[in-house]
């Protein structure tokens, strides 16, 4: 039987607008490290050649990222909820897979950072009593979002369980 | 007391004997400085001898009004507690949210009878202190009557008790055996002692040199010969090691008790100059941890530490301790003994885990060393730097074997069991019934490889126990049998290759 099991992916898709997202977020990032080295460039280019290449490998990486990792994420980043639990699939060179029984669940917030917001999206968390097991499902549509969150504030309270 | 709450108890303050405890303890702190005035007789100033006096009655002042303004209460519900004057605070406790009592006394504490009562809640919050309550100090009589009115509660109030069979009597599950001292210096504690026999020396100079010159003893050490000064720190490092980690151990658990109790709380006592009593409710063990660091386990020994919700972070500040180090027959007994099981899950047979998760390990130990190495080579740095990195090849290519040997799992009928760790072995059952969830992790190259790492998390321990590099069918299914019902409705058979499944990604 062995290589027979594997994990599905969850049923649904984060909004589109996360590719946007984290494309945005990634330039932000790529720009934090790349801005100090162009200007240290413009200041003493000449006498030091080594940094126009950590600037040109920095680019070409950065730009790699920016292009490549939005659109890999949002092929990985999946949610599903059913009667009984929450499973989300996130990461892109690194997968994880969670789940969470609705019984064990504790808190269900919404945070929507300003990036988030210029986009419409929110991400739900989802925390159990342990410390190590929030379920955090990232790029949601806003409405959707708050419809979950309504939706599994719902059932965690009909579900009985004492979440440890 | 007020008519319209005559059931109300009365707001209590602390034990006035603290009045004496806060300034000799204050003082206490300053002995190693006052012990070097005395001896070297420093003529000081009147300014000073005056400085010297505000500074006690400041510090005498400051236990008074601590002492005024502190309150605490227990009613029928909460545990309340008020203190400060100009920043006034007050807590206060829900009693079914308490989850812990514990009681410990320094040296100054015991000389006046008292005892420092630590109230819990279990819950731990990041930076919030809200969650705890420090009552410093009680008499020792009114703190071991507070312990047991506070945890007798708990255990009365559990309807739903049902796991472990409660014995109308205490049992006592393990004492201390001196031959265990034999562990000691296989521990921490004895790079605790050097570190703390450095620091000391090293601030008594300090103050020392601020203060006289010593006679010249300064000048005298450093005309010393170096073979010398190299052969004294090679004798005197390893003495202070062997003889500071004697003495941390036997500080530490003297008279070391571990005890069942009526009601259901497990309950350690040890100590000889500071005494500890930690409290730990059965219903909230989950599991034990049979911890097996490098030089202990090459002395055959281990710790045992109890994996229980409501202690604060991995190891609860050690609250989870159950057992000094010692031998690691009787440390999976332990743990046996605290599951109440006849035979420990965590000495069971695990399985191993595949071949290819040594090839990780080895790569992992290697490359980075090769890759050190050539950076070496091409830096501006004499060759032989190069070279030398490579000898730490061996080093880690046994650690990385040792990782390996260390990988297993295995899944008995109340238990998870897994195991892992370079150097430092880390065994844990876990109970099947206290996993609150999965996180199954892949990275780019356990994903070629085929392999995952599956993790239970749980409200107690460290929150999250993993089984590492497993075949991604097997890591599934252990987690599927684990506990039924809860990963099974998300995974799915390959039938001829093909998935039959609603979305099938890619």
């Amino acid at each position: 039987m062995r290589g027979s099991l594997r994990l599905r992916p969850p049923r649904h898709l984060v909004s589109r607008r996360a590719i946007m997202w984290w494309t945005a977020q990634a330039a932000l990032e790529v720009a934090a490290v790349l801005i100090p080295l162009v200007v240290g460039l413009i200041v003493w280019g000449g006498a030091r050649p080594w940094l126009a290449g950590v600037t040109a490998a920095v680019a070409v990486v950065g730009l790699g990222y920016v292009l490549v990792m939005p659109r890999w994420r949002f092929r990985v980043h999946r949610w599903e909820t059913t009667d009984d639990a929450v499973y989300t699939s996130t990461g892109w060179i690194s997968q994880e897979w969670r789940v969470a029984p609705m019984s064990r669940i504790q808190t269900v917030d919404t945070e929507r950072g300003p990036l988030q917001q210029l986009f419409g999206l929110a991400t739900v968390t989802v925390t159990t009593a342990s410390a190590a097991g929030a379920l955090r499902l990232t790029g949601l549509d806003r409405a959707l979002a708050e419809d979950l969150v309504e939706q599994l504030t719902y059932t965690t309270q009909a579900t009985p369980g004492d979440a440890t | 007391m007020t008519e319209a709450a005559p059931r109300e108890p009365e707001w209590q303050r602390l034990d006035p004997r603290m009045l004496a405890v806060t300034p000799l303890r204050q003082l206490a702190g300053f002995l190693p400085v006052i012990a070097v005035v005395l001896v070297i007789g420093v003529g000081q100033d009147l300014r000073g001898r005056l400085y010297g006096l505000l500074g006690v009655l400041v510090v005498v002042l400051a236990g008074v009004l601590r002492w005024l303004t502190t309150r605490y209460r227990i009613t029928n519900e909460r545990v309340e507690l008020r203190s400060g004057l100009l920043f006034r605070s007050a807590r206060s406790i829900p009693r079914d949210r308490i989850r812990s009592v514990d009681v410990t006394a320094g040296p100054v504490h015991r000389l006046f009878g008292l005892s420092v009562c630590k109230i819990g809640t279990g819950e731990h919050t990041e930076g919030d202190e809200s969650h705890e309550l420090t009552l410093d100090a009680v008499s020792a009589t009114e703190a071991d009557h507070m312990r047991q009115r506070l945890l007798e509660r708990l255990a009365a109030d559990d309807p739903n008790h049902s796991g472990v069979s409660v014995p109308s009597t205490a049992t006592e599950l393990a004492t201390l055996n001196w031959s265990w001292l034999r562990f000691a210096p296989l521990t921490v504690s004895s790079l605790v002692a050097v570190g703390a026999v450095a620091g000391a020396f090293g601030q008594l100079i300090g103050e020392v040199s601020d203060v006289a010159d010593l006679g010249g003893v300064r000048e005298k050490l450093s005309m010393a010969p170096l073979w010398l000064s190299v052969a004294a720190f090679a004798v005197l490092v390893p003495v202070i090691a062997l003889v500071g980690s004697v003495l941390i151990f036997v500080e530490a658990w003297w008279g070391f008790r571990l005890v069942r109790e009526p009601g259901g709380t497990l309950r350690i006592r040890r100590g000889l100059f500071t005494t500890r009593s930690v409290s730990l409710e059965e219903r909230r063990v989950r599991g034990v941890e049979v911890v097996e660091p490098l030089l202990l386990r090459a002395g055959r020994g281990a710790r045992t530490t109890a994996v229980a919700t409501g202690l604060g972070g991995r190891h609860g500040h050690g609250r989870g301790t159950l057992l000094p180090p010692a031998p690691r027959g009787e440390a999976h007994r332990v743990a046996g003994a605290v599951l109440t099981e006849d035979f420990s899950p965590t000495s069971a047979t695990l399985r191993r885990h595949p071949l290819v998760a040594l090839r990780r390990r080895l790569v992992r130990a290697v490359l980075p060393v090769l890759a050190g190495s050539a950076v070496l080579w091409l830096a501006p740095v004499p060759a032989w730097a190069a070279w030398a990195t490579l000898g730490l090849l061996p080093v880690t290519v046994l650690l990385a074997l040792d990782a390996y040997r260390n990988l297993g799992h295995a899944l008995s009928s109340r238990y998870l069991v897994t195991r892992h760790g370079a150097g430092v072995r880390d065994t844990v059952a876990l109970q099947r019934s206290g996993v609150i969830g999965w996180t199954v992790s892949q990275s780019f190259f356990q994903r070629r490889a085929g392999l995952v790492t599956v993790t239970a998390t749980t409200a107690a321990g460290g929150g999250a126990y993993h089984v590492i590099d497993v075949w991604t069918a097997d890591g599934l299914a252990v987690a599927e049998q684990a506990v039924p019902g809860l990963l099974g409705p998300f995974l799915q058979h390959d039938v001829g290759g093909a998935a039959h499944t609603l979305s099938s990604r890619l």
